[in-house]
């Protein structure tokens, strides 16, 4: 039993980071219908500007935590105005391409500015226990999903409550409509971009600390983002991170109570389970099916 | 004083298709406005043209200024509230949700004197706006268009798809807005019978040109707009 809610703990810390990636791609998709293969690769860059900022690395700092999502915030923008906006017009799987080319791109530039070899992300938690009834729970877990859960719940709120987030939620829905009632929707996508940028540094400075600092660190966690997004139905906000957290969970019992899957078909495992989620639901847990008038 | 809006010599085009061949018409302020005319005859392209949704030449003057390449967004800060085809209600948020984003570039939203005309939106505030009956969503785009405060309104068909009697009173909202508030009004409508009761000018669109205009007496009692439009 102990060992059951040790495995749970660090299976939602692990969760929120996909979760909280996951939510990133969805953001983006919701508005534009573009897959953003550079997610975590903007993820990585801006841990690196973290780690810079503190010193490279010899303790956390809060301060750099926050400078950092400004910075990531305006990077992702200015991503959006530069890079995606002009391509408004092209097909979306120009954007896509645009998106894996900046994926490269940024993976280059990380190594070239910084280095390609592991480097030590300092953690602004503590690696000790709390020992409630026996159950050890890493204060590293906890922390790392409530900062993620944190920054999930800031952007509910702006959404749920601002007229801005509204005016990006009409927007996403009816950007035609939208721009009738007088909303500039390129600057509110621009926003978006922004968020899920500031998103992506969260999951990728709480990540480094147990994965190091590497231009390659975010493509696993990417690729479980995705796996995540498309459990939760690609469409769905609550769903991203409710598969993000799922995915996490099963992965850390399954690790533990299955002893075939080891570290190295955790990956292929995450995969497995999504492709048999597809075949049962393809529109994922989450999602709405898509009915197309022939 | 200017026209509050006036077209001339406009023309709009879907790629190769030319669908306006130079169409020029006044609204003067709180007057209603009739566009008529058949499928196809360029009313939509029209109202498009003036809220920028298409692309187009020729002179758009709202209130003294050219519209000239105004973004659809910066023709609705402008004024101009355009109920498109299809009413362009946001399905999957809620009543009060779509109101607010009538009211996003008005820093203080008058819900109070929209909801004197539509006082059911209060206490369907919270439902999913996709949910609604069709002549309820045209009242609810209609109270989500006022709460923008425009100058011009121009509704696209509100008549399409409801039952006579909802039609009915739609029209009884528009004008009872036009003559409490001032709100001028241009109107697309198939059916002439009911636009023409509104209205006190109107225009009939052939063809992407205007082929007659008059008021809404004289068109009543054109032969040709009689037993092309109003069926008698």
């Amino acid at each position: 039993m102990q060992t059951f809610f040790q495995t749970l703990t660090t299976g939602l810390s692990d969760g929120s980071i996909y979760g909280s990636l996951a939510l990133a791609l969805v953001l983006i998709y919701k508005a534009t219908e573009v897959i953003n293969f550079a997610q975590g690769e903007m993820a990585m860059f801006t841990t690196y500007i973290a780690w810079a900022l503190m010193g490279h690395g010899s303790t956390f700092e809060w301060w750099a935590f926050f400078a950092t999502l400004g910075i990531a915030f305006v990077g992702g923008a200015a991503l959006q105005q530069t890079v995606i906006r002009p391509l408004e017009r092209a097909s979306v799987l120009t954007a896509v391409m645009a998106t894996i080319a900046l994926l490269v791109i940024l993976n280059g530039l990380a190594a070239w500015i910084w280095s390609p070899q592991l480097e030590f992300f300092p953690s602004p938690f503590p690696t000790s226990s709390w020992v409630i009834g026996g159950v050890h729970i890493s204060k590293q877990d906890v922390g790392t999903f409530g900062v993620v859960m944190a920054c999930v719940l800031v952007l509910w709120l702006f959404f749920r409550f601002t007229k801005l987030g509204l005016a990006m939620r009409a927007g996403a829905l009816n950007p035609n409509a939208a721009r009738l009632m007088g909303v500039r929707t390129s600057w509110l996508l621009a926003l978006g971009w922004g968020f899920a940028a500031a998103l992506g540094a969260v999951s990728g400075m709480m990540v480094a600390p147990t994965v190091f600092l590497t231009p390659n660190m975010m493509q696993a966690v990417l690729i479980y983002a995705f796996a995540a997004a498309i459990l939760g139905g690609l469409e769905s906000p609550v769903g991203a991170v409710a598969g993000g957290l799922g995915l996490g969970v099963l992965l850390n019992m399954l690790g533990q109570y299955v002893h075939p899957v080891t570290t190295e078909l955790r990956l292929p495992v995450a995969l497995g389970i999504l492709l048999v989620v597809l075949l049962v639901k393809p529109a994922g847990l989450f999602g709405r099916v898509v009915v197309r008038r022939v | 004083m200017p026209a509050l809006l006036e077209l001339s010599d406009v023309t709009a085009r879907y790629g190769q298709v030319v669908a306006l061949h130079g169409v020029s018409l006044t609204v003067e302020d709180g007057e209603i406005v009739a566009l008529l005319g058949a499928n196809g005859a360029g009313k939509t392209t029209t109202l498009r043209a003036v809220s920028g949704t298409v692309r187009r030449t020729g002179d758009v003057v709202l209130g003294g200024k050219r519209l000239g390449r105004a973004t659809p967004e910066a023709v609705a800060r402008g004024g101009v509230a355009h109920v498109p085809e299809g009413r362009g209600i946001f399905a999957e948020l809620t009543v009060w949700e779509n109101l607010r984003m009538g009211g996003y570039t008005v820093r203080r939203p008058d819900f109070a004197t929209v909801l004197g005309y539509f006082p059911w939106l209060e206490e369907r505030r919270n439902q999913q706006a996709g949910t609604l009956s069709g002549g309820e969503q045209q009242m609810l785009a209609l109270a989500r268009a006022f709460l923008s405060r425009p100058r011009l309104l121009m509704l696209d068909e509100p008549s399409l798809g409801l039952a006579p009697i909802i039609t009915r009173e739609v029209f009884r909202v528009v004008t009872e807005l036009n003559q409490k508030e001032g709100l001028a009004v241009l109107v697309v409508e198939q059916n002439a019978t009911v636009a023409l009761a509104a209205a006190q000018r109107g225009y009939v669109l052939e063809t992407g040109r205007v082929a007659v205009s008059g008021s809404a007496g004289e068109l009543k009692s054109n032969d040709a707009v009689r037993t092309a439009y109003l069926g008698y």
